[in-house]
């Protein structure tokens, strides 16, 4: 393999691989704040590409994006506030089936809004056919978008998370809910906060890969089954294992290309996921005492 | 025998007979083409329920056991032995009597190796499968165990959709029947509708005897100490590991069973039916009969797989399956068969009784 090729895959890899991690760090969210994987995490990247696309032609994109992102936010405030706050019996179990009910639903309502058909934004700058060339590897202009707009995301994560009042509040779910409560935190707040951010996050990075990935009704379910893969890979509910599970798992795809059949991409992604389950049960970064917390 | 036992069981045999005769009397027999679906999709659901309500371990790969039983049936009993005839496989396959002739939909006699083999040959890989790969999966725990059932319901799915030898996206058709034994077959003939529905009553209803006896065994008073706490029943002398792997092949079996049946009555498999979203499906079942309820489970997986085989809700159909998902999980978190619901149903019935009789009290 010649080096302009080693480096093509590598590129494309890192893309894919940070696309994933963004879905992954959506799950991470949800999960410190709850206990539980949002199955619907995929549907809210669907939802903020195809809202961006509907308003696109109307506005400006910057602005389009915006507001799919203020919409998509919504939703996940109605999705806490109507279906997970009145729960009578919030077990991690139940929270899980009512995300699988609520992930179907909302493809369904997708479906019969935007119909069938495959969609896509404008790409942020050029077009399909632009191409940047990096030492012999060419990539579009839209692969920095994803790999910025990661980076973006990750940092203000990073800010939030650690210099804010809320931000700390949320973690200080994340590590031990009732204390956080005998603390004075309103942790159901919290949980619509986590909602609406991950949701929000979702909804952004929807937009991000639309000119790339195209957008459809039902693209968020393998979007979210490799965000849920990479999530487990790193450790849940660890941010810094996302980006590394995001990025190994991207690279082992772009690179089972090259040597299988496109068919067997995503088996074999999971296959090795499967055999770092095995040797290393709580994920790359994962605290052990982590798992044994929080199961079903 | 305990006879109270066995009362729902026998309610069960006289609902289906019941059913069957009403249909048959209406000549309505199509109803029962996808009753016995629903039948053969309830088995993969009775054997999950054991796993996932007694013993505690979820499973996101089970239409991966489905499909292995469907798959393989498919791809042996349509290899065509005849043509095959020189091949030294296929002429030691007809001389150790393994094979069977039938014809097929367009009159002509063809030779196959028969069912019951292929039957055999499923359950073999499918056990080897569940007890090689559950030996390190059991060991994961909550969402890592979920992530990992699911990455193998993946492979599978990627391996169906991707080889040749199992039709890639089109599956594999025109299987031959299934003979059971004398006039007994396996087939969606019309014809044999009747006999077909039985045949899948009747794998449900020993299904179901053959569960409740081990709930109410050793064994399942260990799995159900699992489900409690996996560290106190292993303080008590629990052989956690083992208990759990047994049921976990055990339900395997169930699903390996109900893709060979299904298969043969459909004439056909396609990689759908390793599809995740299928084996999310048959969680959400078990959740919403109430996760260790296996007549919830049974009489949820009936429902919900017939209306939606039936077509009731056309293009709804998801929509009215998540629906009810969420709206079971908001007011039933416990499941619909529970005491307490069947309790205020018959508290508000007996209250609308009251009513009624006081108002004809007061009109007389």
């Amino acid at each position: 393999m010649s080096f302009e090729q080693l480096l093509q895959y590598l590129l494309s890899g890192v893309t894919n691989g940070s696309i994933y991690a963004i879905v992954a760090i959506g799950f991470n969210i949800i999960y410190n704040t709850t206990g539980i994987i949002n199955f619907a995490q995929g549907e809210f990247l669907m939802l903020g590409g195809m809202t961006a696309i509907s308003l696109s032609p109307y506005v400006p994109l910057p602005l389009a994006i915006l507001i799919a992102v203020i919409i998509t936010a919504m939703v996940g405030a109605v999705v806490d506030f109507l279906i997970i706050r009145r729960l009578k019996k919030p077990t991690v179990l139940n929270m899980v089936i009512v995300t699988i009910g609520l992930s179907i639903i909302i493809r369904e309502i997708a479906l019969h809004l935007w119909d069938e058909k495959v969609r896509s934004l404008p790409y942020f700058t050029g077009n399909e056919v632009t191409s940047i060339n990096i030492l012999g590897a060419y990539i579009s202009p839209q692969v920095l978008w994803v790999l910025g707009v990661s980076a973006v995301i990750v940092i203000f994560l990073g800010v939030f998370f650690k210099f804010t009042l809320t931000g700390r509040s949320m973690r200080a779910c994340a590590s031990n809910i009732t204390a956080a409560r005998l603390c004075g935190i309103n942790t159901r707040n919290m949980v619509t906060i986590s909602f609406m951010l991950s949701a929000a996050i979702g909804a952004l990075a929807g937009c991000v890969i639309s000119p790339i990935t195209q957008t459809q009704y039902d693209c968020g379910t393998s979007l979210a089954i490799k965000g849920f893969a990479v999530a487990i890979l790193g450790g849940l509910g660890n941010s810094t294992g996302a980006i590394i599970g995001g990025i190994t798992i991207g690279l082992l795809e772009a690179f089972s290309i090259s040597v299988l059949p496109l068919a067997y991409k995503d088996a074999i992604a999971i296959s090795i996921l499967l055999i770092i389950l095995f040797l290393r049960p709580s994920g790359l970064l994962g605290k052990k005492e982590a798992v044994e917390l929080k199961e079903f | 025998m305990n006879m109270k036992k066995y009362t729902p069981v026998f309610c069960l045999i006289g609902a289906a007979v019941i059913f069957q005769i009403i249909t048959s009397v209406l000549n309505r027999e199509f109803y029962l083409t996808q009753l016995t679906m629903s039948a053969y999709y309830c088995l993969v659901i009775l054997g999950l329920t054991v796993l996932m309500g007694y013993a505690g371990q979820i499973s996101l790969g089970h239409a991966a056991f489905f499909a292995m039983g469907g798959y393989t049936t498919a791809v042996l009993t349509t290899w065509n032995l005849a043509a095959a005839q020189e091949g030294t496989l296929a002429r030691l396959v007809v001389q150790l009597g393994l094979s069977t002739a039938s014809t097929n939909a367009y009159g002509v006699e063809i030779r196959h190796i028969s069912p019951w083999v292929s039957l055999l040959v499923a359950l073999a890989i499918t056990v080897a499968v569940a007890f090689l790969i559950g030996i390190p999966i059991l060991k994961l725990k909550g969402h890592y165990l979920a992530m990992a059932t699911l990455g193998f319901g993946i492979i599978v799915y990627r391996i169906v959709l991707g080889s040749r030898i199992f039709g890639e996206a089109d599956g594999i058709s025109d299987l031959p029947p299934f003979r059971l034994f004398g006039p007994l077959y396996v087939s969606g003939d019309p014809a044999l509708r009747v006999q077909n529905f039985y045949i899948a009553a009747f794998l449900v209803v020993l299904a179901v005897v053959l569960l409740q006896n081990l709930i109410d065994s050793r064994m399942g008073r260990a799995l159900r100490s699992i489900h409690g706490s996996e560290e106190a029943a292993n303080a008590m002398g629990v052989n956690t590991a083992r208990y759990k792997l047994h049921v976990f092949v055990l339900s395997a079996v169930f699903a390996c069973i109900a893709g060979v049946f299904l298969t043969h009555f459909n004439g056909g498999v396609g990689p759908s039916e390793a599809d995740v979203m299928k084996s999310v499906t048959y969680v959400a079942i078990v959740a919403v009969g109430g996760m260790a309820n296996l007549w919830g489970a049974l009489a949820m997986g009936m429902a919900l797989n017939y209306l939606s085989l039936r077509g009731y809700f056309g293009s709804y159909d998801e929509f009215v399956f998540g629906g009810i998902l969420i709206v079971i999980m908001l007011f039933f978190p416990d499941g619909l068969l529970k005491k307490e619901n069947m309790r205020s149903l018959t508290e508000a019935a007996i209250r609308m009784k009251n009513k009624i009789w006081k108002r004809k009290n007061e009109l007389s």
